[in-house]
């Protein structure tokens, strides 16, 4: 038996002992574990299932051992993957700290505060979110304002972040400031870590056309940061902001490998056409309406496409030293723009149904599929409109003149 | 599932890549074209090709291929695609070669599959009934005589039917579909070549009394509609393998366009307009460049979805290699509709390929259904 058919056993074997009944079934609009020193568990199994993975160490899986990660290798990772979708085990954990901060981290930040910050990340302990975007600054970023003055052993925070998901909820906020007026603007910007939980940092959610505020405005005034909190190097912030996006796309490309397993698995059939099906006329169980049928497997196709671009970005990433592909500039845009066009053919399918807002003559998914319609709108405007991405792509990938 | 090329396969790219650059750049395709050959292909070179093992890729060892399978195949298509080489490769070293390795009798296999991968024996396969792809055959028939089977009807879109050799025939018979072997000079074969606006061979063929004797039967009678859709599926992911290198041919063209060309005093590929249409093309791009790999190791590695995939694979590039083509000669301006420039014979080629063994449409509908709805 090789080493990896071994692991894949025990991997098995771990998950089949440990993760709690509740969370074998799929996820809820409110199962999601999402950590903090507030965090609320809606079923106590998610409290044990995050408890279990992450002092194993697997809610970081490739993360070093000596900073509370799995210390996988790529191939045991994806092992661990594949076994949890065949167990079909939900995700014990979701997280910017994970999916953003922590990588960041880990190539920038000092030995304090990896030691400082990670573990707490793996464990679910400390909830994160991200002071990118300010009122005037959204995608030309690096013209952001928020100042922070040295102060004896601190930094004093002052300004206004926008679109900071869940702050509202969180603890801790990493967060681009000026601190160089007079450079050029990519030059003066540094990257700190905020915590919230003081006078100087007030929230306020922002009321969305979906109804639901998942983003706030983040206002610091006077706000106190100790300057061990500064990471990397003075006025060097835009790498490490640039470098934490890097990691969000090698991130999201890892996700998706659960996801081209079961499209490429076979008759597992199409989530779109189920749903359709409720509502549309079906003969034999062909839906009848040619127009619609052929935009759901145009749909479908794109995302069976899409997860093996993801697949193949992340073999190719295993395969060589160069870091990620040209084809990571893709994920972004085409992501978001695939999930606005999924939720379009919804609406197009289930008619007035989709059409509610609240109240008893909708079902609750119908509603949440409303919801989440609106929802995506934000999706190619959010992390980079898809007009930056496509900037990005023609500069950056195409080299085509400035 | 593999999505990233093997050792092999990257040997057979890189040689190919070679071979194309050297003797079959676009210009090689200008002067087959011009030269008013009927053929529309180079036997010299097709030699050359054979001599190089690539018409023996998806043949036998024992038979004196190299048994490289669809991976080693589509490489060699995709480089191919990019010059638009014309050669028998695709009807001849896929299909021809394909069938009679799944299916052939022990002597078919000795009499013909050495003489294909030598490069002496070219093959086509006539199946198609009508303007529009449909795997079904209805209207070709084929009635027992005696031993002997009799074939009335007509074939259209025969790929290389112009001059190969050696017809294989989809026909009817009494409880389903039977295939056939004929040699094209037989007595009672009408073949018609029909002139195709990418300058490739195709024909007509009309079938008139043609009498096949049984050592040309291919496979069991009545037998053949599971092979038939294997052979499809198998010519189908080739194909869309031609399809994606003439598609990152014909970007590449046009991005080099876009930073050469200038207007208003400034490159062209400064403006916005074509930047965002540039970015969009890169994407889709990529995409079929994933789901062409996987549609092609998916039968090395003998998935279970082999028919979800190819028609994935064929859709994608077929919508892929249109936009790629038709931008690319808006992006050209005046020139791009010139003959010229090499960007309006990809718009060319990716119309007649589209359509090839069912276009993206078809590839659709055929995904939806086999995804149960």
């Amino acid at each position: 038996m090789t080493d990896l058919t071994l692991f894949r056993e025990e991997t098995r074997d771990w998950l089949e002992t440990n993760c709690p009944p509740e969370m074998k079934k799929p996820m809820t609009p409110h199962g999601m574990t999402w950590g903090g020193r507030n965090c609320k568990f809606s079923h106590p199994d998610q409290e044990l299932w995050l408890k279990r993975l992450g002092e194993k160490g697997w809610t970081a899986p490739t993360w070093p051992k000596e900073y509370g990660g799995g210390g996988l290798s790529y191939d045991e990772n994806k092992i661990l993957a594949e076994e949890m979708t065949n167990l079909g085990t939900r995700m014990p954990l979701a997280s910017f700290g994970l999916w953003m901060l922590g990588p960041a981290l880990l190539e920038y930040a000092s030995e304090e505060q990896k030691m400082e910050h990670i573990p707490k990340i793996i464990k679910g302990e400390i909830r994160w979110c991200q002071g990118y975007s300010e009122p005037g600054s959204g995608s030309d970023l690096a013209s952001l304002k928020t100042k922070a003055i040295e102060d004896g052993d601190n930094f004093i925070v002052n300004g206004q972040k926008v679109w900071t998901s869940y702050a509202n909820e969180c603890d801790m906020i990493f967060t681009l400031v000026r601190t160089g007026p007079q450079e050029p603007k990519h030059d003066g910007i540094s990257f700190l870590l905020i915590d919230m939980d003081q006078a100087g940092v007030e929230t306020k959610p922002i009321k969305l056309i979906s109804g639901a505020s998942p983003f706030c405005e983040t206002f610091f005034t006077d706000a106190v940061v100790p300057k061990k909190n500064l990471v990397h190097k003075l006025n060097k912030g835009w790498d490490v902001a640039k470098n934490l996006l890097q990691h969000e796309r090698k991130m999201l490309a890892s996700m998706g490998l659960g996801g081209s397993k079961a499209a490429s698995k076979g008759k597992t059939g199409s989530g779109l056409a189920t749903l359709s099906k409720k509502y549309v006329e079906v003969k034999d169980e062909k839906i009848i309406d040619e127009g619609l049928r052929q935009k759901i497997a145009k749909c479908d196709m794109n995302s069976h496409a899409f997860s093996l671009t993801l697949k193949r970005v992340s073999e190719e990433a295993k395969n060589s030293n160069n870091g990620p592909s040209a084809a990571t500039s893709i994920f972004k845009l085409y992501g978001s723009e695939h999930n606005k066009q999924k939720y379009e053919i919804m609406l197009e399918a289930m008619g007035s149904q989709a059409l509610g807002w609240e109240g008893g003559e909708f079902g609750p998914e119908e509603l949440a599929i409303t919801r989440e319609w609106l929802r995506t709108k934000a999706n190619s405007i959010e992390g980079g409109t898809s007009e930056v991405q496509l900037n990005v792509i023609s500069k950056r990938v195409l080299d085509l003149p400035q | 599932m593999s999505l990233v090329l093997s050792e092999t396969a990257a040997f057979l790219q890189d040689q190919t890549q070679r071979f194309a650059r050297e003797k079959t750049p676009t210009s090689h395709f200008r002067s087959v074209r011009d030269s008013e050959n009927p053929e529309c292909f180079d036997r010299e070179i097709w030699k050359q090709m054979a001599d190089q093992g690539l018409s023996g890729i998806l043949i036998p060892e024992e038979f004196g291929g190299s048994n490289f399978g669809l991976s080693g195949i589509g490489v060699v298509l995709q480089e191919l695609g990019r010059t638009l080489t014309p050669s028998p490769l695709f009807a001849t070293g896929v299909i021809g070669a394909s069938f009679l390795t799944k299916i052939g009798t022990d002597s078919q296999k000795q009499k013909y599959l050495p003489e294909i991968a030598n490069g002496n024996l070219t093959t086509c396969f006539a199946f198609e009934e009508g303007p529009r792809h449909k795997p079904i055959i209805s209207k070709v028939t084929a009635e027992k005589k005696g031993k002997n089977y009799i074939i009335n009807g007509k074939k259209s879109f025969v790929v290389d039917g112009g001059f190969a050799d050696l017809i294989i025939i989809a026909a009817k018979t009494s409880k389903g579909p039977s295939l056939f072997l004929a040699d094209k000079n037989s007595k009672g074969i009408d073949i018609n070549i029909a002139k195709m606006v990418d300058s490739r061979n195709s024909a007509n063929i009309t079938f008139s009394d043609l009498e096949i004797s049984p050592e040309n039967i291919l496979g069991e009678i009545d037998q053949a509609q599971d092979t038939i859709e294997e052979i499809l599926d198998i010519s189908r992911a080739a194909l869309a393998a031609e399809m994606l290198g003439g598609a990152l041919e014909a970007f590449e063209i046009t991005i080099n366009y876009l930073k050469e060309r200038e207007q208003f005093g400034v490159k062209i590929g400064s403006f916005q307009a074509l930047q965002h249409r540039a970015a969009n093309m890169f994407t889709e791009l990529e995409l079929c460049k994933s789901c062409v790999l996987e549609s092609l190791s998916c039968f090395d590695e003998k998935s279970n979805d082999i028919p979800r995939i190819v028609s994935l694979a064929k859709a994608k590039i077929g919508e892929t290699f249109h936009l790629i083509s038709n931008e690319g000669v808006q992006m050209h301006g005046g020139v791009g509709v010139t003959d010229e420039y090499d960007i309006g014979l990809y718009l060319k080629r990716a119309r007649v390929a589209e359509q090839i063994f069912g276009n993206s449409e078809f590839h659709r509908n055929r995904y939806a259904e086999l995804t149960g709805y």
